[in-house]
C-alpha cells in the first residue's frame, strides 16, 4: 500500500505546485488523479517515484518510510513510473530496453507479450531502435509496457492516454481493468480521460496543488466537466 | 604465441583457441602463424612486411583472420597488407590490432591495408583495436584504402576500444557503379587519450552507394576529431553521420564535408554532439540501474 502524507514541493521559482497533498493506494487499488494543467498532477507523480524532492511530507510503501531513498532504491523496491513524455534511447532496441526494465533476459514470446498488453503487437519491434524512428504513440506504448515488465508493487502512470490512437486507447483501458483484477498491485493514474478515470476506485482532483475533490467515479465524475473543464473529457484522444 | 596475445586475441579478434580457416598472426613484427585453404592464399609480400592476402573465385563466405599484437613496450610495428577479393567472392575478415605495454617504453602499431575488391565480390571487415598495460604511450595508426569494381560490396566495422593513447586513423574508399560501401566505426577515449579519424571517399560510378556512421565516446581529458568528405562524380547516394557523446573536460571535434560533382548525386551529412541526457539516466534509473549502470548501458547501447 502507499501512503503519502502532506506532501508539498515548490518550483524554482517559489511557486507552491504541491501543498499538503495526502493520499493513499491500497494493494489492488487503482486510484487516479486528475485537474487543470499545472496543478501538480505530474510532479505529484515524480515526488513518490524519487525523481523530485519534496520540501515537506512523508511517502510510505507498504508502511515503510522511502521519502529519503533515491530513484534507484525506490524502484528496487518495486516503485514504477511511466513517464509522460518517454525518453528516446539511441543505440537501445525495444527488446533491450524492456530486458533492462524486467532485469532479466526475455524470450520473444515474452518481450512481445509485454508489447501485446499495450497494443504494439508484431516481433518486428523488438529489433527496432526505442529512438526517434518510432512513433510519439509508439513510444507511448513501449513506455507502458516497460512499466508492465517491472512486475513492481506500485505502478505510476503519466497520462498514459497521451498520444495514443483511439483503437489503442480501448486497449488501454483493458489494460487497467486487468491489473486492477490481477490485484496486488497499487495503480495510481494520472488522467484526463473519462475512461480511463472510470477504471478507478476513487478519483482525486487536483487544483492549484490541492485535493478539492476526492471520491468514486460515479460521485466526482459527473461534476468534474462544471468544476474542472477539461477533465474527464470523453472525447477522441489525440492521434 | 605468449599468454598476453592470446588474451589480446580474444578482445581484438574474438580468439577462442584456434582459427578455423586461412590466417596469419603477427606477434612483436613477426609472423607466428601463417594458414592457406583452398579458397584463400596468403604469402608474405616482397620487400615490404606484410602480406598479399588473394581471396579466389568461389569463396563463399569463407573467415580470414590477420590480427596483429604487440606485448610490450619499445616495439615499432609496420605491416603493409593487400587484399585482392575475386569477382564474385564472399568472405569476411578479422583484423585488429592489441597493443600491451609494461615496460614502461611506447609501442606503436601501423596497418596499411589495402582492398580490391573485384565486380560482385562482398567482403565483411572487421577490426578492432585495443590496448593495455602500464602508462606507455600505445599508439595505433590504421590507414586504409578501398577500391570497390562494378556491384562490390564492403562491410567495414571497427571500433576502438580503449587502452590506445593516441589513434591516427585514415579510410580512403573509390567506388565504382553500383557498388557498395557501409562503415561504422566506434571509438573510445578516456584519461588524455587522442583519437582522429579522417574518411574520404568517392561515389565515381552510378548507383553507388556510402554509408558512413561514426559513434564516438569520449570521457575525462580525451580529445577526438571526426572529418569525413564524401564525393559524388555520379548519379549516386552518400550519407555521413557522426555521434558523439562527451563527458567531464573530453573534447570532441566533428567536420563533415560533401562534395557534389554530378547533379544526381544524393548527399547527407548529420553530426550531433552532446552529453549523456539526463532524463535517459533517470528513466533506467527508474528500471532499477544505478546511476553508473545507467551511464554504462546508455554507452554500451550508443555503441552497439
Amino acid at each position: 500500500m502507499l501512503e503519502v502524507r502532506d506532501i508539498s514541493w515548490q518550483a524554482p521559482g517559489g511557486e507552491q505546485v504541491l501543498d499538503r497533498v495526502s493520499l493513499q493506494v491500497k494493494a489492488g487499488g487503482l486510484i487516479a488523479v486528475t485537474g487543470p494543467n499545472g496543478s501538480g498532477k505530474s510532479t505529484l507523480l515524480k515526488i513518490i517515484a524519487g525523481l523530485e524532492r519534496p520540501a515537506g511530507g512523508e511517502i510510505l510503501l507498504e508502511g515503510e518510510d522511502i521519502s529519503s531513498l533515491d530513484v534507484t532504491a525506490r524502484a528496487k523496491k518495486g516503485v514504477c513510473l511511466a513517464f509522460q513524455q518517454p525518453v528516446r534511447f539511441k543505440g537501445f532496441t525495444v527488446g533491450r530496453l524492456l530486458e533492462l526494465a524486467a532485469g532479466r533476459p526475455l524470450s520473444q514470446e515474452q518481450a512481445c507479450a509485454l508489447l501485446a498488453q499495450a497494443g504494439l503487437c508484431g516481433r518486428e519491434y523488438l529489433s527496432r531502435q526505442a529512438d526517434s524512428s518510432l512513433s510519439g504513440g509508439e513510444m507511448k506504448r513501449l513506455e507502458i509496457s516497460t512499466v508492465l515488465a517491472r512486475k513492481g508493487r506500485l505502478l505510476l502512470f503519466d497520462e498514459p492516454e497521451a498520444g495514443i490512437d483511439l483503437w489503442s486507447f480501448s486497449g488501454l483501458v483493458s489494460v487497467f481493468k486487468a491489473l486492477k483484477r490481477q490485484g496486488g498491485k497499487s495503480l495510481l493514474l494520472v488522467s484526463h480521460q473519462e475512461r480511463l478515470l472510470e477504471t478507478a476506485d476513487e478519483i482525486l482532483v487536483l487544483e492549484k496543488g490541492r485535493i478539492t475533490e476526492q471520491g468514486p467515479p460515479a460521485k466526482v465524475l459527473p461534476r468534474l466537466s462544471l468544476s474542472c473543464p477539461g477533465c474527464g473529457r470523453r472525447e477522441a484522444v489525440p492521434l | 604465441m605468449n599468454s598476453i596475445t592470446k588474451k589480446l586475441l580474444e578482445t581484438v579478434a574474438g580468439w577462442k583457441g584456434k582459427w578455423e580457416g586461412a590466417c596469419s598472426l603477427r606477434e612483436n613484427g613477426a609472423c607466428v602463424e601463417m594458414r592457406s585453404t583452398r579458397f584463400v592464399e596468403i604469402a608474405p609480400k616482397e620487400g615490404l612486411p606484410g602480406l598479399d592476402i588473394h581471396i579466389l573465385p568461389g569463396c563463399a563466405g569463407e573467415t580470414v583472420a590477420v590480427p596483429a599484437c604487440i606485448t610490450d613496450g619499445g616495439i615499432d610495428d609496420l605491416v603493409y597488407n593487400d587484399f585482392h577479393i575475386a569477382a564474385g567472392a564472399r568472405a569476411t575478415i578479422v583484423a585488429g590490432c592489441g597493443i600491451h605495454t609494461e615496460n614502461g617504453e611506447p609501442a606503436r602499431h601501423s596497418g596499411i591495408h589495402r582492398f580490391f575488391l573485384g565486380p560482385g565480390a562482398q567482403v565483411r571487415y572487421v577490426e578492432k583495436h585495443a590496448g593495455s598495460g602500464d602508462e606507455a604511450l600505445r599508439a595505433i595508426s590504421p590507414e586504409t584504402e578501398i577500391y570497390l569494381e562494378e556491384s562490390a560490396q564492403l562491410e567495414m566495422d571497427t571500433a576502438q576500444l580503449g587502452g590506445v593513447g593516441r589513434a591516427s586513423r585514415s579510410t580512403k574508399a573509390v567506388l565504382a557503379a553500383g557498388a557498395r560501401l557501409f562503415l561504422v566505426e566506434r571509438l573510445v577515449t578516456q584519461g588524455r587519450e587522442q583519437a582522429k579519424s579522417a574518411f574520404t571517399v568517392r561515389l565515381d560510378g552510378a548507383g553507388a552507394a556510402a554509408e558512413l556512421a561514426s559513434r564516438a565516446v569520449a570521457r575525462e581529458d580525451s580529445r577526438q576529431s571526426f572529418s569525413s568528405r564524401i564525393t559524388g562524380n555520379a548519379p549516386c547516394k552518400g550519407h555521413s553521420a557522426c555521434d558523439a557523446l562527451v563527458s567531464e573536460c573530453a573534447q570532441v571535434d566533428a567536420a563533415p564535408s560533401l562534395c557534389a560533382r554530378h547533379a544526381e548525386a544524393a548527399l547527407i551529412h548529420e553530426a550531433a554532439i552532446g552529453r549523456i541526457a539526463g532524463e535517459q539516466i533517470l528513466k533506467l534509473r527508474t528500471l532499477g540501474l544505478s546511476q553508473e549502470e545507467a551511464e554504462q548501458a546508455i554507452i554500451e547501447g550508443f555503441l552497439s
